[in-house]
């Protein structure tokens, strides 16, 4: 049976804990609350009253007929987690974290954001649950996503622009640790992805398992069986390892991450962590990462904010390592077209990120058969994008 | 022979009755061609010790000061290896080096590598603010093989437990972090840094340094007052990169007046 991280939180070779020692009473408190949470039936019942009740779980398994019937091959199921509140995956473990900081009695919250969904999705569980919230976004992404920055604001989150280095993701989470460091007494940092120090990779994962549970038992029910093959696109990687980790253990379910391709693995601009990266040290822990020579960590690229960085979480280097997961990658103009094709298809636009997964189907459905299925992890919705797209696809739609 | 290098100068000046004054430059910073004349500033000043900071694109335990200096030695072109060969040139120097730096540049270059570079650099320590001592195993076999020092750094965070354990494994000195936070000057610290560097005093067998906000004479001789000395950053870098020198010289004199 799989059974990732050690009690060292260590997956592998990979992860640990990377941190100053300021923040390692912390990480080590933080590890504490979580055991005694994660079994306990009064938060997980108060985890899934909210999940439910707020949030709109379980999200539906839709079976994508026309795209399908498009794209011949294998039948394609999208699983929507497009539709939960604040449009994407992304709330679970916000919720999820923010319970844990009333549990741990911090009433003060930091978190990064790249896309602004993981901002937003704080933000809105802060909200909820009378929690002060900071977030820190790179002021390029601050450009990309105007409107996230106001919804957060609305919610009563304070927004600080980051201005170093590529003022994107791995800045905010730079400035966000600073932070986290200058604030550990009363502040809990609630990290957006399967990124950071151990326990984050595994808490986060925990808090989106829900993802694959789910769509293992939807699917179950209506074929009673297991799909052949899930997809998902990564970033740092949650949406995948909670679409993933309830199916490791099932062999004969293969299983795709998508990172973003950027302008094309060859010409350097991608944020393709796993397939152009080497092995490092980056924020609390140890996994692939774009570098130099120098183990100076250059700048991750693609059209989407929220698959702009450079490292990816920890449990996907040793997924890759063990060959239980393929990696592979889609460019900027695959996930534009995924974009146009699951919007014209069937309705659905996606979010950029997402679209990535989407962009790579083509290849992967038509080499499968019509009586093999695959579920696409639909991580979050476009209406974010939409002036992004417009931006690079105005000229079409103003003809 | 490199750690012994740094246990004797600090035994001499601890033995002299003076204290311990480490300060911390960029190197790169303002060009490598800079660096070893800067050392030997900073040697003719008095210096104890010198902590040299390798660049690193994801500072996360540094402030603004030493990230910026850190993207000027960047954009000047310094490599790992270019501060290894400037350090070679003048490796028979008395002034001890220790190297800053975060864990992704020396596990690039390679442990092993890392380390006979700082043997052929004449490097005494090392000092990696993201490698607590969870993961250090990684490292400390191959350090003690070429006798580098690793100092290891306690914060006011630390409970007693971790602050004895620290105190235990720390070669060369205990850097005792001052503030809850990253580098960068302070006003004022908290009340409660008396007694946190009086604890890690007691029973300690290596100098104890305050570091972190240290940035003015009257810090100085405060908190060498409660241990064996500071480490100053951010305020020496800002010293050098304006080119107003004077305030180093001020705060090494003021280290000497401290006891
Ligand atoms: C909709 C959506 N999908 C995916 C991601 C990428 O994150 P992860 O790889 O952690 O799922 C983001 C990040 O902002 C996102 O907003």
């Amino acid at each position: 049976m799989y059974q990732q991280p050690n009690e060292t939180g260590h997956f592998g070779q990979f992860g640990g804990r990377f941190v100053p020692e300021t923040l390692m009473p912390a990480v080590l408190e933080l590890e504490e609350a979580y055991n005694e949470v994660k079994n306990d039936p009064d938060f997980l019942e108060t985890f899934h009253y909210y999940l439910k009740d707020y949030v709109g779980r379980e999200t539906p398994l839709y079976y994508a007929e026309r795209l399908t019937k498009k794209l011949g091959g294998a039948k394609i199921y999208l699983k929507r987690e497009d539709l939960n509140h604040t449009g994407a995956h992304k709330i679970n473990n916000a919720l999820g974290q923010a319970l844990l900081t009333k549990h741990m009695g911090k009433k003060k919250v930091v978190a990064e954001t790249g896309a602004g969904q993981h901002g937003v999705a704080t933000a809105t569980a802060c909200a909820l649950l009378g929690l002060e919230c900071i977030v820190f976004m790179g002021a390029e992404d601050i450009k990309r996503q105007k409107l996230n920055v106001f919804r957060m604001e609305l919610l009563g989150a304070k927004v600080e622009a980051v201005h170093h280095g590529s003022a994107t993701l791995k800045d905010a989470v730079n400035e966000a640790l600073r932070y986290w460091v200058s604030h550990v007494e009363d502040t809990h940092y609630i990290i957006g992805s399967v990124v950071g120090p151990h326990p984050f990779p595994q808490i986060v994962r925990d808090f989106q398992s829900m993802i694959g549970r789910e769509t293992k038992q939807q699917f179950n029910e209506k074929t009673g069986r297991l799909p052949d093959a899930l997809i998902a696109c990564i970033g740092g990687g949650s949406n995948a390892m909670g679409m993933f980790y309830p199916f490791v253990d099932d062999a004969s379910v293969k299983m795709y991450g998508v990172e973003a391709g950027g302008h094309g693995i060859s010409t350097g601009k991608h944020a393709a962590t796993l397939t152009g990266g080497r092995v490092g040290v980056l924020h609390g822990t140890m996994t692939y990462l774009l570098q130099d020579d120098d183990g100076q960590i250059t700048e991750a690229d693609s059209i989407s904010a929220g698959l702009d960085y450079p490292g990816i979480g920890p449990e996907h280097a040793h997924l890759k390592d063990i060959n239980r997961v393929e990696y592979v990658s889609a460019t900027d103009q695959d996930a534009l077209f995924g974009l146009k094709l699951l919007s014209e298809t069937e309705g659905i636009i996606p979010a950029l990120e997402s679209a990535h997964a989407i962009g790579y189907l083509p290849e992967l459905a038509q080499a499968m058969t019509e009586d093999q299925s695959i579920v696409v992890c639909l991580s979050g919705r476009g209406d974010k994008d939409v002036e992004t797209v417009k931006a690079v696809l105005g000229g079409q739609s103003d003809e | 022979m490199s750690k012994q290098r740094l246990d004797a100068r600090f035994k001499e000046i601890l033995a002299r009755g003076d204290k311990l004054f480490v300060p911390y430059i960029m190197a790169g910073d303002g060009g490598l061609d800079a660096l070893n004349e800067r050392i030997q500033f900073l040697e003719t000043c008095g210096a104890s010790a010198i902590e040299l900071g390798l660049p690193f694109s994801d500072p996360v335990a540094d402030g603004e000061t030493i990230q910026e200096a850190g993207i000027r030695a960047l954009k000047s072109g310094a490599t790992v290896q270019g501060v290894f060969d400037t350090l070679k040139v003048s490796k028979e120097r008395n002034m001890p080096i220790i190297l800053m730096t975060y864990m992704n540049p020396v596990y690039r270059y390679g442990i092993e590598a890392f380390a006979k570079a700082c043997v052929d650099a004449g490097v005494s320590g090392l000092i990696i603010p993201d490698l607590p001592m969870e993961e250090e195993q990684m490292i400390t076999d191959i350090l003690t093989q070429h006798d580098i020092a690793l100092i290891r750094l306690v914060a006011l965070t630390s409970p007693t437990t971790r602050q004895e354990e620290l105190k235990k494994r720390t070669e060369g000195f205990l850097y005792a972090v001052t503030v809850t936070g990253t580098t960068g000057e302070r006003q004022t610290f908290t009340d409660r840094v008396h007694q946190y560097l009086a604890h890690l005093k007691n029973g300690a067998n290596t100098p104890v340094l305050a570091g972190f906000g240290v940035s003015s004479e009257e810090q100085v001789k405060m908190l060498s007052g409660h241990c064996d000395g500071v480490v100053v950053g951010s305020r020496i870098v800002k010293a050098f990169h304006e080119g107003d020198r004077a305030i180093i010289k001020a705060m090494i004199e003021a280290s000497k007046q401290s006891t």
